[in-house]
Formats: C-alpha cells, structure tokens, sequence
C-alpha cells in the first residue's frame, strides 16, 4: 500500500472505497513497526488505532456520518493532552502522567474520526531544536539518520516525512514545527497567535507559542487547520476566524503581490546552499508575478536575545508546578522542609530545562529585570512594530527558514549557544504573532532546505496561497527511507 | 504617631464560580478535593480562562470605594513556591508599570474622617493546608485544593487608622458596603481575612499577616499595638518584621521568615488578555449596582422624614434596608422603620438568627398598619412579633391566638374606666387639677387590659366619664 500519500488524497482515496481505513491505518503501524527503531518519532504509540480504524469503516459502511478525516492516521507531539493517554513532554518529570482531560485540537480532530497513532517525540518541554534533549534519546532525521531532525517537533516531523503518519501536530514557540519541517522536508505551520486554542498544550512560553500542523503539502496544512483553528471558550486568547475555509481559493496564485527579502535573514554565517535555494525560490516568486524586494529589519539581530530572555522566564513560571506534589513518580517526602523538598523533587528534570529555568529565575528577578527581562519586551515591542511597519509595504516576508543544513547529531548539543542561533530566522513571527510557514525547497547533498513565508495577522489564508503557490514550483527526491 | 493600614482580602462568595474555572465559588459544601478541576488544579495544559462576573463585581467594590477605574486591567503571576498554590504563581494584578487593577485610589469616610484606599486588585485564593499528626515529631501537612481559585479581592488602604477603634468603624463600614453590594457575605467563615501594618512613633513598621476574620482583626491590632508601646517604655527596638496572629492564642507571634526577601517575579499573565473598561462601561456598571447606603439614607430621611439616625442604622445593613424596602407604604415607613430598629433588631442581630427567623416584610407591614390603626398596642405587638418570628404565622392568626387585639369595643371599655374611676377617687380628684394625674388613670386601664386597651379611646372616654 502507498502510505506516500497526501491527506486530502487519503481522504478521497477512503472516501471513494479505494482503501480501507482499517487496512491504511494497520499498514501504517506496520510502517512504524519497522523504521521507528531507526528513527525514534514515536514515544508511544496507539494500541487500538487499527480498533478504532475499524469502527469508521463500519461507520463508513451504514452509511453513517463520518468526520472530514476518516481514520486518518495523526501523530500528536507528546506535550499535548490525549485523555487517558500518557502525556510526557519528553520529560523523566512527567514519565507516567496520564491527561484526565482533552486538548481542544484532540477533542475537535476526534469528532473529525481522526486516530492518533501515536505521541511523537521532542525536547524536553519543547526546549531544543534537534530532539537531543529529549529524556527517552534523540530522533533522527529520515533524509540521514546521521543527522538531526531539527525540533523541537522533531518527532512530528520525521513522522510525517517518513510516512509514519499522514500528518501531524507539533507547537512551534521559536521555530518549533517550523525548524525540524525545514531539517525533514515537510509543511510546518506556525498560525497567528490565538487562531489555534492551547488548552490542553502543555505551555512551556505561552505569550508566544502555538500549535501548529505538519503535513506533506500546503492542502494539508489548510485542511487541518480548517479542523482544528476558531476561538475556544478554554482558551481566552484564541481569536474568531469566522470560520474560514483555508482550502478554498488556495489556488488563486501571487501575481502582482510584493514580497519583502528580509536582509538580516540571509547575512552572515549562512550556507551557501541555503542562500542560492533562497535565491532560486525568490527567482520563483518573481516568475509566478510577485514581486521581491530586499528589507532591513533591525531588531531582527537582538531577536533571538530578547526571545531567549522572555522564553526563560515564561518557563521559569509555567514549569514551577511541577513540585510533583499533586501528581508525578514516587518519591519519598519524609523530611523535607518544602523548599528542600522542590529542589529534590525537580531533579529529574533534563539539563537543558534546568539551564533555562536557572535563567528564567534570574533575568526578570528585581534588580536584573531591568537589563534583561523588560529589555527583551521592548526589543519585542519594537521588532513587533517593525515587522507591523514592513507588512504596509510587503504581502509576504521571505527567508529561509533556518540559515543553515541539518547538523550530525552530537555536533552541536554542547554548544547552546551556537544553537540558539539556529533560531534566528523563526523566532520573528513568534515575537511578533505573525503566521508563518516551511515549505519544502531544495535538497544539499540530500538534506532538506526549507523557505520561510511570513505574513500578516491574520492573513493565514493569503500566506498558504503563496505557499501553495511557491510549493507547485517544486519537485523534490523520495525519502530515501 | 500610630500609624495603621490594612490589606482585606474579601472572597466574592456571592459569584456561581471560581476566577478561572467553572468549579464553584462557595466551596464551603464539598467534600475535600471535590470541588476541583484541571484548572484550578494547574495540571499540565490547563488553561485560565477569566470569570467576567468577577470582574464586574471586583469594579463595582471599586466604585463604592470611590476609586479611580483604569479602562483596561491586566493580571500579572506572581512566582512563589507554597504547597496551597496549584502552579506555584498565583495570578494577580499589580500597579507598578501603570494603574492596571480593577481599582486605583479611592476614600472611605469614618465620619469626619477619611481613610484613602490604595489600590483594589483581583486574585484568586490558594488552597488550604490541614496540619495532622499528634505531635510535631509525626505531622504532616494535607492540602485541600477546593478553595484554590476562589475569587478574592484585595483591598489595600494606606496608613491612616490611628486607633483600633477606627479599625472596627472602617470594617463595619466595609461590611455594609460589600453585602450591599451583593458580592459578598462577610460572615462567612473565611470570606474575610486581613493583613495589618503598624508602627507606632519612633518605631520600624511591623506586618501581622493571616488574620482570619474582621473579628480578629481588631483584637490584632490593639494586642500589637500594646506590644509595641510595652517595648517602646523599656527602651527596647521595635524592629521591621513580619508577625502571625495566632488565632488560638490572640496573639502576634514573630514569623521569623525571610518572606519580605521574596522575589515574585512578577510578569503579565499572557493566557488572560487585558480586559476594557471603558467610560461606557463603566456607566453601564454603574447602572447596575443597587443604590448606595448614604443614597439610601438621604432617601429615608428626606422621603419618609425619618429621623438620621434611625435612617443611618437602617440602611447600613442591606437585611434590614430590604426589609424596609418591601414594607413600606407612604403612610407607614416612619412606623416600619420604628419596628425594625427599636424592635427587630434586638432579635436578629446575627446571621443564625436571621437564617431561621421567619419573620417577613408582610408581618412588618400588617405590624405597622396594626399599630398605626390602634387594632394592636406597641406593647402587645412586641408579643407579636416574638411569636412571628418562632412560628411564621400571620399577624391576624397570631393576634387571635395570643389574645393581642386591642379592647377598642365602646362599652367594653366604658364599663373598664367606670371600675377604674370607683376605685382611684383620689386620682380623679386631681387629675382635674393636674392634667398629668389623667395618665397615671390610663396606666390602671392598661393594666387591667394587659395593656390591650386602645390608649386613644381609653384618653377620650377616661376624660369624657371624669367630666374634663
């Protein structure tokens, strides 16, 4: 069976009687089964997914309604709550917390007939973008699997790329579902912030994050999005998208729109091979009748500072309730006094969750915050107007999504630096609250190479129709998994 | 100088639900951990999604208050690790990067005296830990996370009180505002605790914290304050300190904790956005608040011509303005408000009373019309209203049964004074000369009714059958 398939294909294809959902969803297990001792996305996965496959097609069969995915096959990233699922965050912290409860995304993809086949890996509370601090060990990037699969959604996308599932959902706080689509070749979204409902999304920096959707092809992503986006009662920040229907007029191209070719995305320290695929996809652009035009966004060179600094002290707050008092693994309290009691409990965290919380305790604390945290907010307030400021003139901002190739595993986890700045392209549109999305481009030397469109506010339909419009222009090699 | 301010902290207890969840307000009814849900209970994921009842209540007290109304508000976490905090930073509101809480600066009138409100801020409550174990050597601490999220409303004063005295005024003050309000009921256990500041002259300021009740309140102030004079006289330093009121003991004892090094590490709570406020808003809210106690009281006075005090005491407390509200008639509210505050309030002054009194605003209207039209004496309607008050009966039913009517039958009467006048010649006597004698002549009459007797008629007939 060809799990090669796209999900509006699949759709079609259950639809029509062509396969079965039971037989798809069986296969893709099988699929699992098979390559995921190489690759690692899965940290768990769905006993009775081929079960529930055989519900629908019953369902299917009677002639009863059945939700727009038919049994279609999704992987969840392990920070999002499955009811009566084991929800880890790739955390020894959280190694046998079951959710009592649904995330909204869960909730809305199962009245759609969506199956979870499983919880894909990540970092450690999503900090990271290689899926190497991660508690249960690193995936690897189905392209090499020498090489990283980029993350800190890593496990979403290796899923999807190497068709352990038809798509997935992964949350992107800096660059998250973006990053490991680019490093993976897959569609990775990053929507404006509140179209998507967190509840149910474990937060590591809420004020910034978002859950997000990767998918074979731009189609894909519009779909899911039509499933899951729309303002959610449990969730005060989502925003009313009036229902849109991200699918229809995807195809309406990008003649006479303008597109800005942000200048401090493409400098220094880029690979080479990244800078001419950027070219070749701006060259594109130009030939489907848009037009590029370089823009200097300045504060984009503090971005990944000021994104760091806030991101820190976020999680400083949103991790300090795991005290593993109301819930978490055994530990023996006698003895303690409460504060020596939190920093004993707190050691299973990993080392990259430590380092950012021991920051996320200093820079917004009295007498520091001044020089860190309310500086890293005016740097957000200013990029924000800036970026505010090129979307006057610009449709679309282009970059590539991260300046450089898929590294080995191993090369860069010692050196937290050098990989905070991996993060210097995505971490605008999280700062700013802008959509944005990783279209698959080129391959080096047989790793992927994604672009970065960003758009406006609440522009989401417009930006997949560039995309839509930049993918057609595409033809890429197969996984060579 | 004594100098002394107060941070209350007032659970809306009237709301339906929690600050960020559908859990209920009035936890009090549960078992412990019932009244809990994923987000009152900070598991992994869980959103807050803000109560707007809450915040038109927390404004409304900020109104009464006369404080300023900033058009937006935001909340703020504040970091500290407690096992009573569910995701160890509790959401609040904060002041310091511009005027955001439900409520800026304000005033509260004690008579001639103002005491100015600092701040008004919305939060939510922690859980509440149980201590167990028979000695220190096994105990352990249980939490109980019903109360966690409850909303509460923190009211900050500046250091204006200057007596224990004007203390209990200003909580008094406050509780009639509050309940007339119809946000909260302050009687209820826990529904009001406080935090007190006080320095006396030539002394560093000392913070009593966890005071359980208004009660308390006042009794915490004067022991620190006799405290404090105790150390001032034998020359002893009163240094900056954060104290606990034992509540067993009534006393402040020293926390001897760091708590004032506490870095909060305060930052906007992104998962709420800011709330509007605006003029129109708050016109809006305005309109739907119940009428103020002093507008009430200025009604009663210049309506009903009801005397300022008896006005003062009736409408502070919202039990007996409702009472008065639903009796009244125009010719009766100088009556009903004389029952209710020379009569009633003796016999309801606390909430269990009230809770199975069964007196309503009907008796105390047939109360007063019976009064007024001379078919019951004030004397025998105190009998009434004991009555009403155990059984609920209707005032004609319970005048019938205890015998309450008035003699006003003519010839019942007459034939009454004619024994009287028989038996007093002496009195009758004088009481042509002396017209004060003629009352001393009524009282017989009464006490021969049992005080039934109409005092008017008796007067007329008395004074008709003497011959003046």
């Amino acid at each position: 069976m060809n799990l090669k398939i796209s999900a509006l294909d699949y759709v079609q294809e259950v639809k029509t009687g062509n396969i079965s959902a039971e037989d798809f969803v069986a296969n893709t297990i099988e699929r699992i089964q098979n390559v995921d001792d190489k690759l690692h996305a899965f940290l768990s996965v769905n006993e009775d997914a081929i079960n529930q496959a055989r519900a629908i097609d019953k369902k299917i069969k009677s002639g009863e309604k059945v939700g727009d995915c038919f049994g279609m096959p999704i992987s969840i990233k392990d920070n999002m709550c499955i009811k009566d699922s084991k929800t880890t965050c790739a955390s020894k912290m959280l190694e046998n917390f079951i959710a009592p409860y649904d995330a909204t995304v869960i909730a809305k993809l199962k009245r759609q007939d969506a199956i979870f086949v499983g919880k894909v890996n990540m970092d450690e509370f999503a900090m990271g973008l290689t899926t190497e601090f991660s508690a249960y060990g690193p995936s690897k990037n189905p392209w090499n699997v020498e090489y990283v699969s980029g993350g800190s959604s890593g496990g979403s996308a290796v899923s999807v790329s190497a068709l352990e599932c038809v798509a997935s959902l992964g949350s992107d706080t800096g660059g998250s579902v973006r990053n490991p689509a680019s490093f993976c070749s897959a569609v990775g979204y990053k929507p404006t912030y509140g179209l998507i409902s967190r509840y149910g999304l474990i937060s590591y920096a809420n004020s910034i994050e978002q859950i997000g959707p990767l998918t074979r092809t731009v189609k894909d992503t519009a779909f899911m999005l039509n499933l899951i986006t729309g303002i959610d009662p449990n969730d005060d920040t989502t925003i009313d998208n009036k229902n849109e229907d991200y699918l229809s007029g995807i195809e309406s191209g990008i003649e006479g729109k303008k597109i800005g070719i942000i200048k401090e995305m493409i400098g220094e320290g880029i690979d080479p091979a990244v800078l001419s695929a950027t070219k070749d996809a701006i060259a594109k652009l130009e030939g489907l009748g848009a037009t590029c035009e370089e823009i200097s966004l300045d504060m984009v060179k503090y971005s990944v500072a000021a994104y760091y600094t806030i991101t820190a002290t976020e999680a400083g707050s949103n991790l300090a309730r795991y005290d593993n008092l109301r819930y978490g693994y055994d530990f023996p309290l006698d003895g303690y006094e409460f504060n020596s009691y939190i920093s004993k409990a707190r050691r299973k965290f990993g080392p990259e969750v430590i380092r950012r919380m021991i920051i996320g305790g200093f820079v917004p604390s009295a007498g520091h915050s001044g020089k860190y945290f309310l500086k890293a907010l005016k740097v957000k307030s200013k990029l924000t107007k800036e970026v505010n400021g090129a979307f006057k003139k610009f449709d679309f901002l282009i970059s590539p999504t991260v300046p450089i190739l898929p590294f080995k595993l191993g090369e860069k986890i010692d050196d937290p630096v050098s990989l905070f700045l991996v993060d210097i392209n995505t971490v605008t549109a999280n700062l700013t609250g802008k959509p944005a999305i990783s279209i698959p481009f080129a391959n080096s030397n047989g790793l992927p190479i994604g672009i970065q469109l960003m758009a406006d506010s609440m522009h989401d339909k417009l930006l997949l129709q560039a995309a839509y419009a930049l993918e057609q222009t595409v033809r890429l090699p197969e996984v060579p998994i | 100088m004594t100098m002394i301010g107060l941070e209350i902290h007032c659970q809306l207890t009237n709301l339906n639900s929690k600050l960020f969840c559908s859990c209920k307000a009035n936890y009090r009814e549960f078992k412990i951990n019932e009244n809990i849900c994923p987000v009152c209970m900070g598991l992994p994921g869980s959103l807050p999604r803000l109560n707007q009842e809450a915040v038109k209540k927390a404004t409304m007290i900020a109104m009464a208050l006369n404080c300023t109304i900033p058009e937006k508000i935001a909340f703020f976490r504040k970091n500290y690790f407690y096992p009573d905090s569910p995701k160890n930073f509790q959401i609040t509101q904060l002041n310091i990067y511009g005027d955001t809480s439900v409520g800026g600066t304000g005033s509260v009138m004690i008579g001639d005296k103002k005491i100015r409100i600092t701040r008004i801020q919305l939060e939510e409550d922690p859980g509440r830990l149980i201590y167990d174990g028979s000695s220190s050597k096994n105990q352990i601490t249980l939490v109980d996370y019903n109360r966690a999220g409850t909303p509460l409303v923190e009211i900050v004063t500046e250091p204006d009180f200057e007596t224990p005295h004007e203390v209990r005024d200003f909580l008094n003050i406050l509780s009639n505002i509050l309940t007339n309000l119809g946000v909260a009921d302050p009687s209820l256990e826990g529904a009001m605790r406080a935090d007190a500041n006080i320095s006396i002259e030539g002394g560093k300021k000392v913070e009593i914290k966890n005071i359980g009740s208004f009660h308390d309140l006042e009794k915490a102030v004067h022991f620190e304050i006799i405290r404090q004079d105790s150390l001032h006289s034998r020359n002893i330093e009163i240094i900056q300190e954060t104290r606990h009121w034992d509540d067993r003991r009534k006393i402040t004892v020293s926390s001897r904790s760091k708590e004032e090094d506490l870095d909060y590490r305060y930052f906007l709570e992104g998962d709420i956005p800011w709330v509007k406020i605006d003029p129109e808003i708050q016109k809006k809210l305005k309109t739907e608040m119940p009428e103020s106690i002093s507008s009430k009281k200025a009604r009663y006075i210049s309506k009903y011509n009801i005397p300022a005090q008896v006005a003062d005491v009736l409408s502070s407390d919202k039990y007996y303005s409702d009472l008065f509200e639903d009796a009244y008639t125009e010719s009766n509210a100088k009556e009903v408000a004389n029952i209710i505050t020379t009569e009633l309030m003796g016999l309801v002054d606390t909430r269990e009373k009230r809770e199975v009194s069964k007196f309503t605003s009907v008796h105390l209207r047939d109360l007063a019309d019976a009064i007024q039209s001379g078919k019951v004496s004030r004397n025998s309607s105190k009998n009434a209203l004991h009555e009403i008050l155990k059984s609920g009966k209707d005032l004609s039913t319970v005048i019938s049964e205890l015998d309450l009517g008035n003699v006003s039958d003519e010839s019942e009467l007459s034939r009454i004074i004619a024994q009287i006048i028989s038996e007093e010649p002496q009195a009758v006597e004088q009481s042509k000369s002396n017209s004060q004698t003629i009352n001393y002549l009524v009282g017989k009459v009464m006490q021969k009714t049992k005080g039934k007797a109409d005092p008017v008629l008796t007067l007329d007939i008395l004074k008709k059958q003497i011959g003046i």
